[in-house]
């Protein structure tokens, strides 16, 4: 029965061929008479998955019956790192877990860090809207890659040129902020690493003008267009008791028509002093959720005028010396850094400065013994941190709750019995980052 | 002087070897091997502002068939480290590979059980990237200093002769641990 | 709700310095890390309704709440139960079909390991949600490391299907009953649960400019 190019092997299920090229017409004309039953691998390296998720299907001609989706590919072991490294150096391992939202992994870290060491009310006001400002900037343009990527993996491949080119604009004001496009580690264990430099918030301002407008171009492009309908309703459906089931979070789950955003139902960091509508969708399907995320741009873009209004001037790390970072952190030419001034203090003034900072930055501060679990809304979810500390500099444990590991789960329930085609859609709707997913 | 001046207008004369580099190098298709951050950096490389159509490799190709340039953009794992090596044997020669960001080239901050530290241990790197992630215009510099290198390819017994002398200059070199460095 | 409040580790020393002459005079520094000590009732806000709620559904099981709930824990104004492990099942079920709890959401387990607490080395936690009453819990249960086995709680709540997978991958906790108790994150074969405090970071030497610099686990530290 074996062809030339389809080793076979025998197990208890009956033969089973092998193939990983393009000889599918020796194979049909080999397994004539067999039962048939093909399973297929797709991934990790497919550029329709996401990122670095294996899906095994399984096939009834296009029709899939069964999905498993295979992940760990990314595995990177940072809850592991942190355990090594002291506290605000976990800040900077955390950033890169999922990548696309570095600002949360920080924020969701840095507030466990603070809960435990009960300075969660400490923490300046400006500290907490710069926070919310690179949160919400930080929300559009993951949800821009969201759209971008899921519609090149539907073909639309204007959309991702379009997400790709809004977000640069954002990606501007992070490097002008933080030194940095990607990977920030910005946010720190009381405050944040530095203040805006000048002309920020006019850059800001400006870009915001400028997105309302180019951000409706994706929506001139999608919305009501009949191919994309075609492709996005009524596909990946998953209700509210799958959603709860499962433990999905975010736009997903407010596609099935619950209000459930924890910058609304559980505010942190001063959200209810902001006004916007939490974005919700009835038809549970992944055309739903693609509204929700264009809908979300646009309250995002409106937090972000607001934070800007109350941006009010003041220090940007806790008062406590024993905890903020000794450094004025200041941006230069060649990135974040010590300020000069600080330079010069601690080399040829303060001997004692220079101790402290030596103590502060080389030994960590001191976390009393305790376990916090704290969550934030990231653009996939409900991000949670499960920090505990054992009374000493470095993390004890941390674990992340990522959305994506949760939502990822839904795979077989929103793919199976739809069409191979339609699996992708569903997938891209979910929007999980593997990042996130494997850690 | 010789057949120069024998040939008609408009007939330029090259070696094989260059005009093979020369064409090998415009015309270069990356297979997306994006892994993590470097993977949103790599495609942000490939859209509007940074246009990598400009140096005549925009055809990101999926299939590893059809590509002859393996950008490996991210942290690569213990479970992904032979999928990378299946995915590089797979693809015709010649190939390159070019290792984006410190966790493909070294392991970076990774330093742990889950990280492979380089991943020139699965495959031959033909160009290292620092940067976490590097910037698109780093990936840029790279990709046409790795152009450079292919336009300057030898070919045939040449070709031979130069591995085999690299590998008896690479069996001389000492161990990585035990160099020097700046410290010599 | 039995006492619990022992020792989960004692340092000695400091700058993690040992058989070396002590000229810092840090040697004698003796710290006891224990564990949160239980809370006493009342506990405040909606925590003692809940966890009079809890107690009664149990009874209505015939089971005694004080040998169920080994101690009530409050922590930076979070509620983190006790749970004997035998019982996880059954307060889970509770604390989800409950009306006055009502906990629909599981986000999750994750696993901590406490070497030196004799016959409770692994510690498992499960926080919860109810966006009925929009409260959050935790449930944690504290396992031998000989003998880690718990009862999978994917018959109350599905989505831990996956985080059971990645705490056993990690931490080599058997949930009895899980569909598919397989490795997740790490490959099928790989020996060892790689984030116990046993298992090394298994970092690798780096050289940087002639100085061998060794992976962070086998620096000094300061604790």
């Amino acid at each position: 029965m074996t062809t030339d190019y389809a080793p076979s092997i025998e197990t208890t299920e009956g033969t089973v061929f092998n193939l990983s090229g393009g000889d599918w017409e020796s194979l049909v004309t080999g397994v004539e008479g067999e039962q048939e039953r093909i399973v297929v691998n797709m991934g990790p390296q497919h550029p329709s998955t996401h990122g670095v998720l294996r899906l095994i299907l399984e096939l009834d001609g296009e029709t899939v019956v069964q999905v498993r989706p295979g992940i760990g590919y990314l595995h990177t072991g940072i809850e592991k790192n942190l355990e090594f490294r002291n506290w605000v150096q976990g800040v900077t391992f955390v950033t890169r877990m999922d990548y696309l939202s570095p600002f949360f992994n920080e924020t969701v870290y840095c507030m466990g860090v603070e809960k435990l060491l009960g300075i969660s009310d400490q923490v300046p006001e400006r500290a907490k809207t710069l926070r919310i400002l690179m949160m919400e900037l930080n929300r559009i343009s993951s949800h821009l890659v969201a759209l971008a990527t899921g519609g090149m993996e539907l073909g639309a491949l204007t959309a991702m040129t379009f997400g790709f080119r809004d977000r640069e604009l954002i990606l501007d004001i992070f490097e002008m902020v933080t030194g940095l496009r990607m990977n920030h580690a910005y946010v720190r264990p009381g405050g944040v690493s530095c203040d805006l430099p000048p002309g920020a918030v006019e850059k800001i301002r400006a870009t915001v003008k400028h997105l309302r407008k180019s951000t409706q171009d994706n929506v001139n492009i999608l919305v009501g267009n009949q191919i994309w309908l075609g492709r996005t309703k009524g596909v990946g459906y998953l209700d509210l008791q799958g959603c709860l089931a499962l433990g999905v979070t975010g736009p997903v789950l407010r596609a099935t028509g619950v209000p459930w955003d924890l910058r609304k139902t559980q505010p942190y960091l001063g959200y209810e002093r902001y006004e916007f509508e939490v974005q919700t969708q009835d038809t549970c399907d992944a055309y739903g959720r693609f509204l929700i995320r264009l809908g979300e741009i646009a309250e995002s873009l409106n937090l972000v005028d607001q934070a800007l209004d109350f941006l009010e001037p003041g220090p940007v790390m806790i008062e406590d010396k024993s905890i903020a970072w000794p450094a004025q952190l200041a941006l230069g030419a060649d990135g974040l850094g010590n300020s000069q001034e600080h330079i010069a203090k601690i080399m040829s003034q303060s001997m004692e400065a220079l101790i402290h900072h030596f103590k502060l930055v080389t030994e960590g501060f001191q976390v009393p013994r305790g376990q916090v679990y704290t969550a934030v809304e990231s653009p996939r979810g409900e991000l949670g941190a499960f920090v505990v500390s054992d009374d000493s500099t470095r993390p004890y444990r941390v674990h992340f709750r990522d959305p994506s590991f949760s939502n990822l789960q839904a795979t077989p329930a929103v793919g199976e019995g739809g069409q191979i085609a339609d699996l992708i859609a569903a997938l891209a709707s979910l929007d999980p980052v593997m990042g996130g997913v494997d850690r | 002087m010789g057949l120069e001046e024998k040939l008609p207008s408009g007939i330029l004369l090259t070696t094989v070897e260059k005009l093979a580099g020369y064409s090998r190098k415009t015309s270069l298709w990356p297979a997306t091997f994006g892994l993590a951050c470097c993977a949103i950096e790599m495609m942000a490389t490939g859209a509007g502002r940074f246009d990598l159509a400009r140096f005549g490799m925009e055809v990101f190709r999926a299939s590893p068939r059809q590509a002859d340039l393996m950008i490996v953009a991210g942290r690569v794992s213990q479970k992904m480290a032979p999928v990378l090596r299946q995915i590089y044997d797979q693809m015709a020669s010649p190939k390159w590979v070019l290792a984006m960001g410190v966790c493909a080239s070294s392991g970076g901050m990774f330093n742990n059980y889950a990280i492979v530290q380089g991943v020139d241990h699965v495959v031959p790197v033909d160009m290292y990237l620092p940067g976490c992630p590097p910037r698109p215009e780093m990936l840029i510099d790279a990709i046409l200093k790795l152009q450079e290198k292919i336009q300057n390819e030898k070919m045939g017994s040449a070709k031979r002769e130069e591995i085999v002398l690299n590998e008896e200059f690479a069996r001389k070199e000492l161990p990585l641990l035990e160099r020097k460095g700046l410290l010599a | 709700m039995t006492e619990l409040t022992r020792g989960l580790e004692v340092r000695e020393g400091s700058f993690g310095v040992h058989g070396s002459p002590d000229t810092s005079g840090y040697g004698g520094l003796r710290k006891v890390v224990s564990e949160i000590p239980a809370a006493e009732p009342p506990f405040g806000s909606w925590f003692d309704k809940a966890v009079l709620a809890l107690s009664k559904s149990l009874k209505a099981k015939d089971l005694m709440p004080e040998q169920v709930i080994e101690k009530v824990m409050i922590y930076r104004a979070e509620l983190t139960l006790m749970i004997a492990r035998e019982h996880l099942l059954t307060v889970m079920q509770s604390l989800r079909d409950e009306d006055e709890l009502s906990f629909e959401v599981c986000l999750g387990v994750a696993g901590v390991h406490w070497p030196e607490e004799q016959g409770r080395e692994i510690h498992i936690n499960y926080p919860l949600l109810s966006m009925l009453h929009n409260r959050r819990l935790s449930v944690e249960v504290a396992l031998p490391v000989k003998d880690p086995r718990v009862a999978s709680v994917t018959s109350v709540y599905p989505g831990n299907n996956w985080h059971e997978r990645e705490t056993y991958d990690f931490f080599g906790v058997i949930f009895v009953g899980h569909p598919g108790l397989t490795r997740i994150l790490m490959p099928d074969d790989w020996p060892g649960f790689p984030q116990r405090k046993d298992y090394p970071l298994s970092g690798v030497d780096v050289e940087y400019k002639g100085a061998i610099i060794p992976p962070p686990d086998e620096r000094r530290w300061y604790t």
